[in-house]
C-alpha cells in the first residue's frame, strides 16, 4: 500500500476511534476474542524481520512477536505482521492498526512521552554507523565532509546524522528515500557515497544484498546509542505487562539455561526457580492475565533469547557484543521472575 | 385557556404555519440549515474524539511543533535556504516550493509536449501518427509510480559516478549525482530585479501570444506589447551584467561543489510526470479538435486560409473550449500526482510533513496540512483555469 494512504487511513482511525483507552484497557481479552495478535513488524531487515522463502517472518523481532502470541495464546503461530516503513510505524501502533510495534525502532524520551507509546525494554542494543565502498580508501566518518548521505526518513538515524554532521562543522547532501529496499538501491547503484543506519543494519543490508560484501567497509565511529526495542500504546497496563514479561522471560531464560530443546526436560527438576519459570508453582501467569505455563510456552515454542539471535543474526556475520547476557560482561539483564 | 381556543381556528393557524414552514419558498433553506447542522456536529464530533482520544493516548496535540526545531536534513530547496537547525514550519514551506517547483514545471513541458503529440496523432503521417500513438497508450497505461522507479533507475544505474563523470561541455558534468552546470552569480539585490524583470517578460509574452479568434485584432495590439518585451529584456541584460560572474562546478573529495545542479531525483520526477501527464493532455487536445466541426474546416479552406491559418483562427479556439475543462483536471492531477516523489526520494512537502509527522507523532495535524496545502494549490489552479476558460467560452453561453 501506498505510504499515504497507510498513514491517512492511520489519521482517520485517530479519528474515529471511540475511547481508545477504554478500549485499550482489555487489549489482550480482545485479542483472545480475535484469536490473533497483530504486529508490526520491518518491511525486510535480513536478520530483524523478513519472509524466508516459504514466506514466513523470520528474526528477533518476529520472535519477539510470535513469544507473545506463545504466552498469549499458547500458540506462537497465532501472529499476523504488518510490515511497516519506518514514517508508518508508530502511527499505525497508535490508531490500534498494530497491538506491539517490534520494529527496531529505537527507545527515546521523545517517543516514550509525546508519541504516546511504551516501550517494554530493549532486545537490541544498537549503535548508528557509516558504510561506503572500500575503494573510497575512507578509514574515519570525519573524512565524511560532503559526502551524499542515504538515509531512511522519520528515523533517529536521520537526526543524529544531521546532529553529527553540524557538531563537526561538517556538510553532507541527504538522499531521503523511505522504503528500505529503494534507499539500498540507491547506495548499491553509487547515487551516494555513503549509507548510515543502525550497525546491526549496515552488517544485514552488506551480508544480504551486496553483490561482494568484502566491497563495503563499516567505519570505526558508533556516533549515537540505539537501545532497540518493542513498544506497546499507553493506557493498557496489563498488557503492556504482558509484552514486557514475554520479553524477559526469553533473557531470564538463557541465564537459567533454558532452551526449546531441554525446557520440557528441565520442567520436572526440583530447582525452585525453574519451577516458577515454567509455572508449576506460583500464579505468575495468572497476576499477568496470561496461562500458567505462558514462560514454558515462550520458550518451547520461541527459544530463549540466545538461540533467537543465534538463529537470526549469527549467521548474518553479527557479533553477541554488548547484547551478551549481563554475567557474560554484556547488557542483556532481566528482572528475576519471582 | 386551551378550552377556550376554536379548533377549527387553531387547525387553520396549525396548516398555515407549517405551510409556510415547508412551504416552497422556505423548503429549501430548512433543509439547508439541517444539513449545515449536522455537518458542523459531525465535525464537532470528529474534532472532539480525536482530541480525548489524544488525550487519554498521551500524545501531544496543536500546532505548536511548528515553531521547534527540526533536526533533519532536507536534500535540495528551492528558493528558501534550509538548514537542521530551522523549524518545522520552514522544512514543510521548503518542501511546498519542492512540490511547486517540481510541479509547475512539468505542467508547462507537459501542456507543449501534449499539444504537440495531440496534433502529430491527427497527422496523415501514417508513422508520425502512429508513433504518437503508440506514445500515448505506452505511457499512459503504465502506473506513473513505476515510471519513476524506472527513470530513477535509468539515471543512477547506467551514468558513472561523479569521479567519471561525462563531460560534454566545459564546465557541465552528468553523473549519478545529477546535472551540475555553470550558473550566473548575482549580488542578492540583482537576483531579485532579475526575477522580477524574467516575470514580467514571461507575461508579456503571454500577453502578445494570447489566442484571439479574429486575425485582424491581433495585428492591432502586437505593437505597444513587443515594444515592451524588447525594453525589459534589455533592462534584464543590463543589470544581469552588472554584477555577473559565472560560477563553475567543481569535483573536489565526495562531490560537485559550486554552479548550479539538478538533482536524479528532481529529474526522475520532472521526466516521469511530463511525460505521464502529456499522454493525457495529448489525447484531450486530440478530442478538441475533433470535436469541431468538419464543416468549420471546410468552410475556412474555402476562404483561401493556409493550413496553419485555419489551426490558428478557426479550429484552436473552437477546440480550446473543450479542451480547457478536463485540460484543468489534469492540471491537478499533476500536482497531486507529484507526492508520488516521496518513493524516490525528492523531498516534496509529502516528503518533508511526513517527516514531520513521524518525528513529532502529530499525524492529524500534519495530514491537515497536507490536505489544506493541495486543497489550496488545486483551487488556485481551477480559479485561474476557471478565469480562462470564461475568456473562451461562447458569449451566449456564458453564465
Amino acid at each position: 500500500m501506498r505510504p499515504m494512504t497507510t498513514l491517512g487511513i492511520s489519521a482517520i482511525l485517530l479519528l474515529l476511534q471511540n475511547g481508545a483507552a477504554a478500549h485499550a484497557q482489555a487489549t489482550a481479552a480482545a485479542l483472545l476474542k480475535k484469536g490473533f495478535l497483530q504486529c508490526g513488524v520491518n518491511t525486510g531487515l535480513a536478520g530483524f524481520s523478513q519472509p524466508d522463502s516459504h514466506g514466513e517472518w523470520r528474526g528477533l523481532d518476529v520472535d519477539l512477536c510470535r513469544a507473545v502470541g506463545a504466552a498469549l495464546f499458547g500458540d506462537a503461530r497465532k501472529v499476523r505482521y504488518t510490515p511497516l516503513t519506518a514514517q508508518q510505524r508508530f502511527t499505525a501502533l497508535q490508531s490500534g492498526e498494530v497491538d506491539i510495534l517490534a520494529r527496531n525502532t529505537t527507545w527515546t524520551i521523545a517517543r516514550d512521552t509525546g508519541l504516546g507509546l511504551n516501550f517494554v525494554g530493549v532486545n537490541y542494543y544498537d549503535g548508528q554507523g557509516f558504510m561506503l565502498p572500500k575503494k573510497r580508501n575512507v578509514k574515519s566518518a570525519t573524512q565524511l565532509n560532503g559526502a551524499a548521505v542515504c538515509v531512511q526518513p522519520g528515523t533517529t538515524t536521520e537526526l543524529n546524522l544531521a546532529d553529527y554532521f553540524r557538531a563537526k562543522s561538517m556538510k553532507f547532501k541527504p538522499v531521503v528515500i523511505e522504503k528500505m529496499e529503494e534507499v539500498l538501491n540507491a547506495y548499491f547503484a553509487g547515487r551516494c557515497d555513503v549509507y548510515t543506519t543502525d550497525v546491526s543494519g549496515l552488517i544485514a543490508a552488506r551480508a544480504s544484498r551486496a553483490a561482494n560484501p568484502g566491497d563495503h567497509v563499516i567505519l570505526p565511529e558508533v556516533i549515537s546509542k540505539e537501545p532497540l526495542g518493542p513498544a506497546v500504546r499507553h493506557g493498557d497496563d496489563q498488557w503492556f505487562d504482558a509484552v514486557k514479561w514475554s520479553l524477559f522471560a526469553m533473557i531470564d531464560a538463557e541465564e537459567l539455561g533454558l532452551t526449546s530443546k531441554n525446557i520440557d526436560q528441565h520442567a520436572k527438576s526440583a530447582n525452585p526457580v525453574i519451577q516458577r519459570f515454567v509455572g508449576a508453582t506460583g500464579e505468575f501467569g495468572k497476576m499477568l492475565g496470561l496461562d500458567k505455563r505462558w514462560a514454558h510456552n515462550i520458550i518451547k515454542q520461541v527459544g530463549n533469547y540466545g538461540e533467537s539471535f543465534e538463529r537470526h543474526l549469527t549467521p548474518l556475520g553479527v557479533e553477541r557484543g554488548i547484547n551478551k547476557l549481563w554475567n557474560q560482561g554484556g547488557l542483556m539483564y532481566a528482572p528475576p521472575l519471582r | 385557556m386551551l378550552g377556550h381556543l376554536d379548533p377549527a381556528k387553531a387547525g387553520a393557524g396549525l396548516s398555515q404555519f407549517t405551510g409556510a414552514f415547508l412551504g416552497p419558498r422556505l423548503r429549501p433553506f430548512v433543509y439547508q440549515v439541517l444539513l449545515a447542522a449536522a455537518l458542523c456536529l459531525g465535525i464537532w464530533y470528529l474534532v472532539s474524539n480525536a482530541a480525548q482520544n489524544l488525550f487519554e493516548l498521551g500524545i501531544a496535540a496543536g500546532f505548536g511543533f511548528l515553531s521547534r526545531e527540526a533536526g533533519f536534513a532536507i536534500g535540495e530547496t528551492t528558493l528558501l535556504s534550509y538548514s537542521a537547525a530551522d523549524t518545522y514550519l520552514r522544512a514543510i514551506v521548503v518542501g511546498f516550493l519542492n512540490t511547486v517547483r517540481a510541479a509547475t514545471l512539468a505542467i508547462v513541458c507537459a501542456t507543449v509536449l501534449g499539444v504537440v503529440i495531440g496534433l502529430a496523432r491527427l497527422s496523415t503521417n501514417w508513422l508520425v501518427a502512429k508513433a504518437t500513438a503508440g506514445y500515448v497508450e505506452v505511457l499512459r497505461n503504465v502506473p506513473l509510480v513505476v515510471q519513476l522507479f524506472f527513470w530513477y533507475a535509468l539515471i543512477t544505474e547506467s551514468l558513472p559516478g561523479p569521479a567519471d563523470a561525462l563531460h560534454p561541455f566545459p564546465g557541465i558534468f552528468i553523473s549519478n549525482r545529477g546535472l551540475v552546470f555553470p550558473i550566473l552569480k548575482l549580488a542578492p539585490v540583482n537576483g531579485w530585479l532579475v526575477a522580477v524583470i524574467v516575470l514580467a517578460l514571461i507575461i508579456t509574452v503571454a500577453w502578445i501570444l494570447r489566442p484571439s479568434s479574429t486575425p485582424t485584432s491581433r495585428d492591432k495590439r502586437v505593437g505597444i506589447p513587443i515594444a515592451l518585451a524588447g525594453g525589459l529584456a534589455a533592462m534584464l541584460f543590463v543589470s544581469a551584467s552588472a554584477g555577473i560572474e559565472l560560477d563553475y562546478p567543481a569535483f573536489s573529495g565526495f562531490n560537485f561543489s559550486g554552479g548550479g545542479s539538478l538533482s536524479p531525483e528532481f529529474t526522475a520526477l520532472f521526466l516521469g510526470l511530463t511525460l505521464y501527464t502529456a499522454a493525457f493532455i495529448a489525447e484531450i487536445v486530440r478530442a478538441g479538435i475533433l470535436a469541431v466541426d468538419r464543416g468549420q474546416f471546410e468552410a475556412a479552406y474555402s476562404l483561401g486560409l493556409t493550413q496553419r491559418q485555419v489551426m490558428r483562427f478557426i479550429i484552436l479556439p473552437q477546440a480550446l473550449r473543450v479542451i480547457l475543462p478536463p485540460l484543468t483536471s489534469q492540471y491537478m492531477n499533476c500536482t497531486k500526482n507529484s507526492s508520488l516523489a516521496v518513493a524516490i526520494g525528492y523531498p516534496d512537502l509529502v516528503s518533508v510533513a511526513n517527516t514531520t509527522i513521524n518525528q513529532t507523532g502529530q499525524a492529524v495535524e500534519g495530514i491537515a496540512i497536507i490536505m489544506l496545502v493541495y486543497l489550496s494549490i488545486s483551487l488556485a489552479i481551477s480559479a485561474f483555469m476557471n478565469w480562462y476558460n470564461r475568456r473562451f467560452a461562447l458569449q451566449g453561453s456564458r453564465r
